[in-house]
């Protein structure tokens, strides 16, 4: 499997994430310049993420201007033909203004930047360590929607402790029933807000982040 | 003809808005007390080139559909000035 790496001007985590999949994962990494939009050297197996960062400032709303850089439409479509895309943070955020994935990322609920190590898990896993770094990580959908989502079983991971237990204490931005991630009916599209590609590496102490590429089918 | 067109951005009114909710806390430490409640959204302002007012505003519509406002959690008023 081989990875994509859109680069928008104003995304910051383009690198940690080439970083990771490359020295961590040891996986081919290509980067991509939002101007361009040739995907010919992808097929469906293979993933293009999109990183974290402000992509064009946060401007309007988080990721509404990145969504119609002419990369997007390309991955717009390779989404549709099937191939998997993967959006961390700003790139969760573009993904929902794309609508490739449900609801929309509002700004925190208790009016602050949240940038400390969290845990989240799935349905099925153990709790996982994985930094957050955001100001507009409060997913929000209305009520038909997430029944909808749980139903269908798209929502990937939601904020816990340590213990594995999902509660609003451990809620970090107000998100609704503690949603940190989530893919869409196909299971080709991810969107999270927790940095994987910040914990794969053992000189940073935390490794956790390989098992969230693990979990996604993306190792 | 250039019709001037008012687009008024505002977060659904069931949602919690952080923004209006810190100018608030803002008001109280300011000595204003009397404000019960605030809400921050966005004023946009456009310059249209079109063949009548109809269109413009059709244009108008769009625009706000497709970029300016998410409806998943925003609603939007348009107001022709000219």
């Amino acid at each position: 499997m081989k990875f994509g790496v859109v680069v928008f001007p104003g995304s910051n985590c383009d690198r940690d994430m080439q970083d990771a999949l490359q020295n961590d994962l040891n996986k081919e990494v290509i980067m991509l310049w939002h101007k361009d939009k040739d995907l010919s050297m992808f097929t469906t197996n293979d993933c293009i993420v999109l990183p974290g960062g402000f992509s064009f400032g946060d401007y309007l709303r988080c990721g509404a201007i990145a969504r119609f850089s002419p990369m997007m439409q390309s991955v717009i479509e390779f989404a549709n033909n099937g191939g998997k895309v993967l959006g961390v943070c700003n790139g969760f955020q573009i993904l929902c203004e794309s609508h490739l994935l449900p609801g929309v990322l509002l700004s925190n609920g208790q009016q602050k930047f949240a940038c400390k190590n969290v845990f989240i898990k799935t349905d099925k896993s153990e709790p996982l360590k994985i930094p957050i770094a955001h100001g507009d990580g409060r997913f929000y959908a209305d009520e038909k929607l997430l029944n909808q989502l749980e139903a269908n079983n798209q929502i990937l991971f939601r904020y816990c402790d340590e213990h594995g237990i999902v509660d609003e204490k451990n809620n970090p931005n107000g998100t609704v029933r503690n949603i940190a991630g989530i893919r869409n009916n196909n299971g080709n599209v991810f969107g999270m807000m927790p940095h994987p590609e910040r914990a794969t590496s053992s000189e940073l102490n935390n490794i956790d982040g390989k098992k969230v590429f693990e979990i996604l089918g993306l190792n | 003809m250039t019709y001037n067109v008012q687009i008024k951005v505002m977060p659904l009114k069931e949602l919690l808005d952080p923004q209006g909710k810190a100018v608030m806390g803002g008001l109280k430490n300011l000595g204003i007390h009397s404000v019960e409640d605030v809400r921050v959204g966005k004023h946009v302002t456009l310059q249209i080139e079109a063949a009548s007012e109809t269109e413009a505003k059709q244009i108008a519509d769009e625009t706000a559909k497709k970029l300016l406002a998410n409806a998943v959690m925003e609603f939007y008023e348009i107001e022709m000035i000219n």
